[in-house]
């Protein structure tokens, strides 16, 4: 018997936010905080005191929300009741957009975003390409709620996927819905998470544990900390549904270190959870129990893999185990365990709500749903979309994305982080999915997208991944520790210009090598980013062993620093600026570097009037 | 915050931080960020008090779990800590020259993590999830966007007036 009447939270929720007068929504993710959105929401608390005094307005609210994704943007401040978002908002701007549109209802044009190919000015959010193309079903509320508010979350559905799966009572009607629905673990693997669930619950019985994997150790991924400290009801909902479904009381949430406000915001949303009867002990009154915990990693890459995690959780060094046996026969304390990404999770109320054929619209045949990835590097609109499985590289970078930065040439885009291969001009109009990004070498990994363009050197990208993985490796298995120490130094090798052709067979056979031997998937993977560029790159690859060039002119061994003669009007200064006394040369005649001393600082360069000296 | 090194620890300190989380193995971990958040580094005589205290777990094991993860240092850090951010987008849009700026303005040797005035301690981390404000610096908890090796010098020599 389910003793909570969600439809009367809803109105509950929905009248208090009636009576919370204008809403000013203001983007309160870590990017924006960075920016000083935490300035910009104490200016309008302060200003908005006297509303009523100056509109028809009786109260003004301003609400401190989750990442919005628009990250390039930021400040971001929404007003949904005058249907307008202002962009790159500072402290200084806010008396401005209160005095103007608030209280004179004249939006400000200046702070309106402008698009690049038309020029216009844009008033909603939904018009503005980045947000239009984009399909937000685990990031909806992301952007749209304070954050730090359980009624707000209920007002927007939250916790009513779980009262209906608690009146219907019924487990396995909820794991064939999450079967049908073809979600597909979004951590990386993109195991089938009914599968997965399935699997979990045929040992349940006994103790049995949820687990959320919120390490998100990519580099160049925040997906998961978006959906953590923008809608971490969602979460907490998905986990509880999961819980239920598969017999366990019990869960930990893995949150990584370098999260704080994740971890701050989680706290809270659990405890007001706890408070409201939806989580912990009888939840809705039910005889379903549900004990959430936090723990927080303490920087280990690695402890994103689900067998280090738990070892992590038990305390130990997080070094993965062997599977067989798999977590959902023997996990976490020993026992069944369900781990699943949170944007995995994030989906299941989702799923739920609307139902699996409508969630198995989107997508492609093998790959449902929606996908959030985090698009950054050289690309004009940094950020974090959520698009349906299936749309094109092309579509992501250039049209939400906005185009290369400086309308610079295209190279590459990096997906799936240290794990995962690069993506060149002719998967431009590659639908991206699971299958299709493995046939091509790469994967989708957490969804982490860096954008590459000619001015980056491939061969140092992979030196950069390798790198992290080496240093990442725990070091429990040989093919790992060592492989890819060796990778790393044949790496090093060909970026310091001392590479040999017979390097790059090495290469190719200790990345075969460390693939087949390790344990887990750190150094299955760890070798991907290498392969990929050599497959892709391997030109760039030959240039620097044979001729000694950096095609991109960024390895600094490779530089060559030259003064054209023709140019070169003798007067001194770069030889004056010169901190090693490379340059040599009389007065009123052409100067010389001495490539032998020259450490390729390019002070010169900057010190020339002539615009005489280049790099080569 | 106050830093302990070297001088007396106060042990009682540790039992409550045990205590407060619990005297089990598997809150080994959180107990160690206790501890360096009170301390500010994990002082090798907490490290063994801790194994001992503990069932299950041995100086041995605490010290192999200290040095395992990143997070935890074993030699005080400086009263402003630098994290410096070399995930890919950081890195891509050029977070070595800022690293390069900071060592040479903090003047660090090879290997050195702290400023010799123990004002400043420096280190990069993989990924902070601020992608989007690359190149990103973080001291003390305060984020510090699109950073540029002008720029922190800027910020280090501000700090560096107002808090030493």
């Amino acid at each position: 018997m389910v003793k909570f009447d969600i439809k009367k939270e809803q109105e509950k929720a929905n009248e208090h936010i009636k009576e919370q007068g204008l809403r000013v929504l203001v983007c309160a993710g870590t990017g924006c905080v960075a920016n000083g959105s935490l300035k910009v929401i104490e200016k309008f608390r302060e200003l908005g005191a006297n509303v009523s005094t100056l509109t028809s307005y009786d109260k003004m609210t301003v609400v401190p929300t989750g990442c919005h994704g628009f990250c390039e943007q930021g400040v971001l401040v929404i007003i949904p009741d005058k249907d307008i978002t202002y962009v790159r908002v500072k402290e200084a701007d806010v008396e401005e957009i209160y005095q103007s549109h608030i209280v004179e209802n004249k939006p400000v044009e200046r702070l309106l975003y402008t698009d690049p190919h038309t020029n216009q000015h844009i008033h909603k959010s939904e018009d503005i390409n980045f947000y239009a193309k984009q399909t937000r079903t685990a990031l909806a509320n992301c952007g749209h709620i304070n954050a730090e508010s359980i009624e707000e979350a209920i007002a927007v559905r939250g916790y009513e996927a779980l009262t209906k799966v608690l009146e219907e009572n019924n487990p396995d009607a909820v794991i064939k819905e999450i079967e049908d629905s073809g979600l597909r673990g979004r951590g990386g693997g993109g195991f089938p998470t009914g599968r997965k669930w399935r699997f979990t619950a045929a040992n349940m019985g006994g103790k049995s544990y949820v687990v959320c994997n919120g390490d998100e150790g990519d580099p160049g991924a925040f997906m998961d900390r978006s959906v953590m400290e923008g809608d971490p009801h969602k979460l907490l909902e998905g986990m509880a549904i999961a819980a239920f479904a598969i017999g366990a009381d019990e869960g930990y949430i893995y949150v990584r270190a370098e999260y704080p406000l994740a971890i701050k915001r989680l706290r809270k949303a659990i405890a007001d959870a706890e408070a409201a009867g939806l989580l912990g002990k009888n939840i809705m009154g039910t005889d379903f129990s549900f004990e959430l915990h936090i723990k927080e990693g303490a920087g280990a890459f690695v402890c994103g893999e689900e067998t280090a995690l738990m070892a992590s959780i038990e305390g130990e060094r997080g070094m993965p185990r062997s599977k067989p046996p798999f977590p959902a026969y023997k996990g976490l304390f020993g026992r069944p365990t369900l781990i699943n990404n949170v944007e995995t999770l994030a989906n299941v109320p989702v799923i739920l709500l609307n139902g699996a054929s409508w969630f198995n619209s989107f997508g492609t045949e093998k790959s449902k749903g929606t996908k959030t990835f985090a698009l950054t590097g050289e690309v004009k609109n940094t950020g974090l979309i959520e698009v349906p499985m299936g749309t094109t590289l092309r579509e992501i970078v250039f049209d939400i994305g906005g185009g290369i930065r400086g309308d610079k040439k295209f190279k590459a885009v990096q997906i799936g982080g240290p794990s995962g291969g690069c993506l060149t001009e002719e998967h431009l109009d590659m639908p991206m999915d699971y299958d299709n990004l493995i046939k091509a070498g790469a994967m989708v990994g957490s969804g982490g997208l860096v954008v590459l363009n000619e001015d980056t050197c491939i061969v140092e990208i992979a030196r950069f991944f390798m790198n992290f993985t080496q240093n990442e490796s725990c070091g429990k298995c040989v093919p790992c520790r060592e492989g890819t120490k060796q990778m790393l130094k044949i790496l090093e090798k060909i970026v310091a210009g001392r590479g040999e052709m017979e390097d790059l067979d090495t290469l190719e056979e200790l990345a075969i090598a460390v693939k087949d031997g390790s344990l887990c998937g750190l150094g299955k993977t760890a070798p991907n980013p290498v392969l990929s560029t050599l497959k892709y790159f391997r030109d760039e690859y030959i240039a620097h062993i044979r001729d000694k060039k950096c095609p991109a002119g960024v390895c600094t061994a490779l530089k060559k620093i030259v003064i054209k003669e023709d140019l070169c009007k003798g007067c001194t200064k770069c030889a004056r600026t010169c901190p090693v006394g490379a340059i040599s040369g009389e007065v009123k005649l052409p100067h010389v570097i001495d490539q032998s001393k020259c450490i390729k600082c390019e002070a010169c360069l900057g010190a020339c009037p002539f615009k005489a000296i280049v790099k080569e | 915050m106050s830093t302990q090194c070297g001088s007396k620890i106060d042990f009682k300190q540790v039992d409550e931080i045990i205590q407060s989380y619990g005297s089990k193995k598997s809150n080994l971990i959180a107990i160690l960020q206790q501890v360096q958040e009170k301390f500010r580094y994990l002082p090798e005589d907490v490290m063994t008090y801790i194994g001992t205290k503990i069932e299950g777990l041995s100086p041995a094991t605490v010290y192999g779990v200290a040095t395992f993860y990143t997070q935890f240092s074993l030699e005080p850090k400086g009263k402003y800590e630098i994290r410096v951010c070399d995930g890919t987008a950081c890195h891509v849009r050029g977070s070595m020259p800022v690293l390069n700026a900071i060592k040479a303005r903090l003047n660090l040797k090879e290997g050195q993590l702290t400023s010799d005035d123990a004002l400043f301690s420096l280190e990069t981390v993989s990924c902070l999830g601020a992608c989007g404000l690359a190149p990103v610096v973080v001291i003390n908890g305060t984020v510090y966007p699109q950073m540029t090796s002008d720029g922190i010098k800027v910020i280090l020599d501000t700090i560096a007036k107002e808090g030493a």
